[in-house]
C-alpha cells in the first residue's frame, strides 16, 4: 500500500483508513497532533466544539483592525497581551524606510495597528524595528514559536510554525477577536493525515519542490479537514528552514496545519533565541518537547507515502499550486485530462497564463523574478539562490528582486555578502515584508508579465492584475533570472 | 450576527472549481479598516474586462441575476488566504447562502461567523441546481437551516450536513465571543493549572 510520487502516471494516491484500530482510552497511542490538541482543551462538551487554549497569537496590520474595533464596540478587554505579538508585513513598502509611506490607505492601516497595540499594551515589531519582518519568519527567529504550542494568526500561512511541532493555523478576523478577548478558540477536532517521505531529496531538489510534489499528488483540497504530519527520512533530513517551507505550503493542499515532530535540529535552532526558554528552564522544556512525537501504534485517518528520490525541481504552469509539473516536463494538454471539469479548468488556466499545450517548461521565458515570502524568504533560501547567482548577470530583459523575510535575515545575508552577489548580478535588494507574494504594496506585476516566484500562490492576479506567476524554489528562481527562462538547476554550472 | 433560519432567494451560478479568496476580494481592497463596503469589490477582476469595462459574460453582470442572494459554485470554494473580507464582500453584495460540493476550511469558518451559510451538497445535486439556474428565469431556492434542506418550487429536495452547535448559533445569531466569555472560570482554571 505504498504510493510513490514521480514517473508513474498511475494512481499515485490512496487513502487508508484505520477504522479497526483498537481504542484503549487510558493507554491509547496518540499522534503528535493529538498530544498537542489534548493538552490545550479547556473544555469539551460532548455535543459542542472544543474550547482550545491558544499559547501565542500573532497579529498584523491587515486582518486585525476590525477585531480591535469589535472589542471596543462590545466593551471587551484583551485577555493576554503577554501572549499577543504584532508586526507589520503585508503592505509595508520594501524601498527606503526613511521615507513616509506613499500609500495613504496602507499608512492608515499601519497607524491603526500602532494605536491598537499601544491601547492594549501589545508588543509591536514596527516598521523601524531591527526585528520587523514577515510574521511567520520572525516568530521562529525570535524563539516565540516552540514545540507543543498552539499558535494562531489571521493569516493562512500560519501553518509554517508547525515545523517546530506546534499546532499552528490561520484564522479569520472574527476568530482574531475571539482570541484577543478569551485567549481561546472554539474548534472542531480535525482529522489526521500522515505524509511519510521515504528517502532523501536528490541534489538540486528542495523542500519547495517536495511541497509542490505533495500538492500535485493529493490536490489543492486533499488536506481539507485534516492536520498533516510530515514524517520519514526525507523530512528528518530537512533543515528547520526546509521544514518551515514544507509546513508553510500545507494550506495550499487545503490542510489548515502541518506538523513535524521536534528533534535535535529543532532544539538547537531554538537555543539562545530571545524568547526561547533560558538556561534555567531549558532542560525541563527539552525533556517535555522530546515527548512530542507520534506513538508507534497511533492511527491516522489517511496515510500518503512519497518517494523523495523521485521528486524533481517543480514549476507550476497554471493558476493554483496543484497545476504543477517537473521542470523536465511540458505544459499539459486540456484534451488529455481525466474529465470535463479538469479540461475546462486546464483550458481556462492556460488561457490566463498564455501558454500553449506541450510547450517545454524550459522554453518558457520570464520577465520578472521574485525571491522572498514566508515560504522562501529565510537565510537558507537566500544562500541557495545566491550560490546559483554568483558570478552571473541576470538576463537582459529580466527584472529581479530579493525581499528578505525579515530585517534579521537581511542583516545576516549582508554580513555574508549575499546582497553583494545579488546586486552585482543585477537583482534589486529590498527591505523585509510580504511584498510581491500578494502585491498589497507597490511590488506588483504589470498585466501580462510572467514571473518566476518563490512564493506560495499562483492564483489569477495574485501578484498584480493580469500577472502570470510560476511557483518555484529559490534555486530555480535564481537560475531563471540568469537565463531568462526556466532552467533545470540540477544541470547548473556553479561559479 | 444576523440570525439565519430560512431563506428564499434568486440563484446565481458561478461554474468554477477552486475559487480562491483572492478572486472573491482582490488584495487591493484589503486595506480598508472597516467591515462594511466590500460588496462593490466582490469578484472585482472577474466582473471587468482588461480594459476596465464590465464583462457581460460574467453571471453577476447579467440582469437575469440582479438581486441574487444564493450562489451556486464548484468544489473547494474559498481556498487560499484566510481573509474574512471574502465573506464580508459576499454578504455585503447580498448573498445569504453559498452552495458548493465542498468549501475550504477557514473560509467556511469565516462564513459561519458572519451569518453566511455554506451549504455542502452532492456533486449531482449541485449539477442540477446549476442547470436550472442557467436555464430558468428567476430560479429560486429555499435554504431551510432548521430542517437542513434545500428545496425549489419544482421537485428538488436535498439535505445538507451541519453540526448542531453551528446550526444553533446561526439560528439564534449568537456571538461566539459572548458564549466563550461565559466560561471565563474554566479558562482561568486552565491557565492556573498550566502555569500560564
Amino acid at each position: 500500500m505504498i504510493d510513490f510520487a514521480g514517473k508513474s502516471r498511475a494512481v499515485e494516491f490512496r487513502s487508508l483508513t484505520f477504522l479497526n484500530c483498537e481504542v484503549h482510552l487510558m493507554t491509547k497511542p496518540r499522534t503528535l497532533f493529538e498530544k498537542v490538541w489534548d493538552a490545550h482543551i479547556v473544555r469539551q462538551p460532548s455535543d459542542e466544539p472544543a474550547l482550545l487554549y491558544i499559547d501565542l497569537h500573532l497579529i498584523h496590520e491587515v486582518t486585525s483592525p476590525q477585531a480591535f474595533d469589535a472589542l471596543r464596540e462590545n466593551g471587551r478587554g484583551l485577555r493576554r497581551p503577554d501572549k499577543t505579538v504584532a508586526t507589520v508585513d503585508h503592505n509595508v513598502p520594501t524601498i527606503d524606510r526613511s521615507l513616509p509611506i506613499a500609500d495613504l490607505v496602507a499608512a492608515r492601516q499601519i497607524e491603526a495597528l500602532r494605536r491598537n497595540c499601544s491601547q492594549f499594551n501589545i508588543r509591536l515589531f514596527d516598521i523601524d524595528s531591527s526585528q520587523q519582518g514577515i510574521v511567520h519568519v520572525i516568530g521562529p527567529e525570535l524563539g516565540l514559536t516552540q514545540p507543543g504550542r498552539t499558535i494562531v494568526c489571521g493569516d493562512s500561512h500560519t501553518s509554517t510554525h508547525g515545523a517546530f511541532g506546534a499546532l499552528a493555523f490561520g484564522i479569520g478576523t472574527s476568530e482574531v477577536e475571539h482570541v484577543l478577548a478569551t485567549q481561546c478558540l472554539l474548534q472542531n477536532q480535525p482529522k489526521t493525515m500522515l505524509v511519510e517521505v521515504i528517502g532523501t531529496l536528490p541534489e538540486g531538489v528542495s523542500a519547495k519542490d517536495l511541497a509542490l510534489g505533495i500538492i500535485k499528488i493529493i490536490g489543492t483540497d486533499g488536506g481539507t479537514g485534516h492536520v498533516i504530519e510530515y514524517a520519514g527520512e526525507g523530512v528528518r533530513s530537512l533543515s528547520m528552514e526546509g521544514r518551515m517551507t514544507l509546513c508553510n505550503m500545507s494550506i495550499e493542499a487545503g490542510a489548515r496545519a502541518g506538523m513535524i515532530a521536534p528533534d535535535e535540529k529543532t532544539f538547537s535552532y531554538l537555543k539562545g533565541r530571545p524568547f526561547a526558554p533560558d538556561d534555567t528552564r531549558w532542560d525541563i522544556e527539552v525533556a517535555h518537547w522530546q515527548t512530542l512525537t507520534t506513538d508507534r501504534e497511533a492511527c491516522f485517518d489517511r496515510v500518503v507515502r512519497v518517494n523523495a528520490r523521485a521528486i524533481e525541481p517543480h514549476v507550476t504552469w497554471g493558476t493554483n499550486p496543484g497545476m504543477v509539473v517537473p521542470v523536465s516536463g511540458v505544459v499539459p494538454d486540456p484534451n488529455e485530462t481525466a474529465n470535463d471539469a479538469d479540461r475546462c479548468a486546464t483550458q481556462r488556466a492556460l488561457e490566463y497564463m498564455a501558454l500553449a499545450p506541450h510547450t517545454r517548461i524550459e522554453d518558457i521565458k520570464i520577465d520578472r523574478v521574485f525571491i522572498g515570502s514566508c515560504t522562501n524568504g529565510r537565510l537558507e533560501d537566500l544562500r541557495a539562490a545566491a550560490r546559483v547567482v554568483k558570478g552571473y548577470r541576470i538576463g537582459d530583459s529580466v527584472r529581479a528582486m530579493v525581499v528578505p523575510g525579515s530585517q534579521t535575515v537581511k542583516r545576516a545575508a549582508e554580513s555574508e555578502g549575499l546582497d553583494y552577489i545579488f546586486r552585482e548580478a543585477g537583482f534589486e535588494w529590498r527591505e523585509a515584508g510580504c511584498s510581491m507574494c500578494l502585491g498589497m504594496n507597490a511590488d506588483v506585476l504589470a498585466p501580462g508579465e510572467r514571473c518566476a516566484s518563490t512564493s506560495n500562490r499562483n492564483f489569477e492576479g495574485r501578484q498584480g492584475r493580469g500577472g502570470r506567476t510560476h511557483l518555484v524554489s529559490p534555486e530555480m528562481a535564481a537560475a531563471a533570472a540568469i537565463t531568462g527562462h526556466f532552467t533545470d538547476v540540477r544541470d547548473w554550472h556553479f561559479k | 450576527m444576523i440570525p439565519f433560519r430560512i431563506h428564499t432567494g434568486l440563484v446565481a451560478p458561478l461554474d468554477r472549481a477552486n475559487v480562491d479568496t483572492d478572486q472573491i476580494i482582490p488584495k487591493q481592497f484589503l486595506k480598508r479598516i472597516e467591515r462594511s463596503g466590500f460588496g462593490e469589490f466582490l469578484f472585482y477582476d472577474w466582473r471587468r474586462l482588461p480594459n476596465g469595462e464590465v464583462d457581460p459574460s460574467f453571471p453577476l453582470n447579467q440582469s437575469k441575476y440582479n438581486g441574487t442572494s444564493i450562489l451556486i459554485t464548484g468544489k473547494n470554494f474559498g481556498c487560499g488566504s484566510s481573509r474574512e473580507h471574502a465573506p464580508w464582500a459576499l454578504s455585503d453584495y447580498g448573498f445569504r447562502a453559498i452552495i458548493a460540493p465542498s468549501f475550504a476550511d477557514i473560509f467556511a469558518n469565516n462564513c459561519l461567523k458572519n451569518g453566511l451559510l455554506p451549504v455542502v451538497l452532492e456533486e449531482q445535486e449541485v449539477a442540477t441546481i446549476f442547470q436550472r439556474a442557467r436555464e430558468l428565469n428567476g430560479y429560486q431556492l429555499t435554504v431551510d437551516l432548521e430542517r437542513r434542506v434545500v428545496i425549489d418550487r419544482e421537485n428538488f429536495l436535498a439535505s445538507f450536513p451541519i453540526n448542531d452547535f453551528q446550526r444553533e448559533c446561526l439560528m439564534a445569531g449568537l456571538d461566539d465571543v459572548g458564549l466563550t466569555l461565559r466560561h471565563d472560570a474554566d479558562i482561568t482554571a486552565y491557565e492556573r493549572h498550566r502555569g500560564h
